[in-house]
């Protein structure tokens, strides 16, 4: 049984390296790989939205990844390539769309509820504790 | 009777907001160009590599852009259509042929009609991305001055010219 365990995992290990989606040859110098590499994890694919480009086979996604490595082969910086992209496909493309006028309220919104939240919280609180004590509702225990 | 009064009004104020948000298809992405100029680009034509189709071919006439491809299912849909729209109008359009093949591109064009004054031929799919494009066929409306006013992603047909384009177009000085 661990002997057929052994041999089903190394099938499907290796096979999952087997259908690598970017087949694109790299770069050379391990440090512009991995940038591209973490670039193209965080560019959505704009036709199946739930994938990034890293992910994803779609024909658009090969482009923009095509696209993104010739503009770090240019020597563009991070942010230079994430405005290439946003003036094309607009804030949605990234996964962490950058803070704008637009984004804003995106990304207080997890602060601004928590802290309407507390607010909420402390104030019934604080209204319950200053409530007097209904003697009516103390049970007294059996009448004796 | 007070105590009512907040999560009244806050279930007032999220009734149309979630209303609105079960209308928007977030397959649909909005064109970051409307109300811009169109983008710059630079092809030679599907017939003929020597010839040019620029964005200053855009620039002095209202127009449609529409970027296509032979393998492109939605863009056979739409393509009588598109031949409709160009014997009946007098306005130009502009064809961006999308990642395709020049023979196929041509021989399409040759069998089904060809509605486009001319159309770049993208062959590495660059000038696609430029425009924003996430599928195709998608139609850009181009006013006189080369500025992008609307864009429909998916194949046209009478309903949706009739509803989106029509009313556009009537209200552009031509």
């Amino acid at each position: 049984m661990i002997r057929f365990s052994t041999v089903f995992l190394s099938i499907f290990l290796f096979a999952s390296t087997a259908i690598a989606i970017d087949t694109d040859k790299g770069f050379d110098d391990p440090e512009l790989q991995a940038r591209y590499t973490r670039l193209i994890a965080e560019v959505r694919c704009v036709t199946c939205q739930n994938q990034s480009i890293k992910d994803s086979n779609a024909f658009i996604a090969a482009d923009l990844r095509r696209e993104i490595r010739r503009l770090i082969s240019e020597g563009k910086s991070d942010a230079e390539i994430a405005d290439f992209l946003v003036t094309r496909y607009g804030d949605f493309v990234l996964y962490r769309p950058r803070l704008s006028g637009k984004t804003l309220l995106l990304w207080i919104a997890p602060f601004l509820l928590f802290l309407i939240g507390s607010i909420a919280i402390v104030r019934v609180v604080r209204f319950r504790m200053n409530q007097p004590i209904d003697d009516d509702l103390i049970d007294e225990g059996p009448a004796s | 009777m007070n105590r009512y009064i907040l999560p009244l009004v806050a279930v007032v104020v999220m009734i149309p907001i979630l209303i609105l948000g079960l209308q928007s298809d977030p397959s649909k992405l909005p064109s970051q160009y409307i109300g811009k100029p169109a983008p710059q680009f630079n092809l030679p034509t599907l017939k003929d590599p020597s010839r040019a189709l620029s964005s200053a071919d855009l620039v002095g006439q209202v127009s449609l852009v529409n970027i296509w491809g032979t393998w492109c299912v939605g863009c056979r849909a739409e393509h009588a259509f598109l031949m409709q729209l160009a014997e009946q109008h007098n306005f130009p359009i502009f064809g961006i042929n999308w990642r395709d093949d020049r023979q196929e591109a041509q021989q399409w064009l040759k069998q089904y009609g060809d509605p486009y004054v001319a159309s770049g031929f993208d062959q590495d799919g660059r000038v696609g991305i430029d425009w924003g494009a996430y599928g195709a066929p998608e139609t850009f409306l181009i006013s006189v001055e080369g500025r992008v006013v609307h864009r429909f992603a998916g194949p046209l047909n009478q309903a949706i010219w009739d509803e989106e384009f029509a009313p556009l177009i009537a209200g552009m000085s031509q």
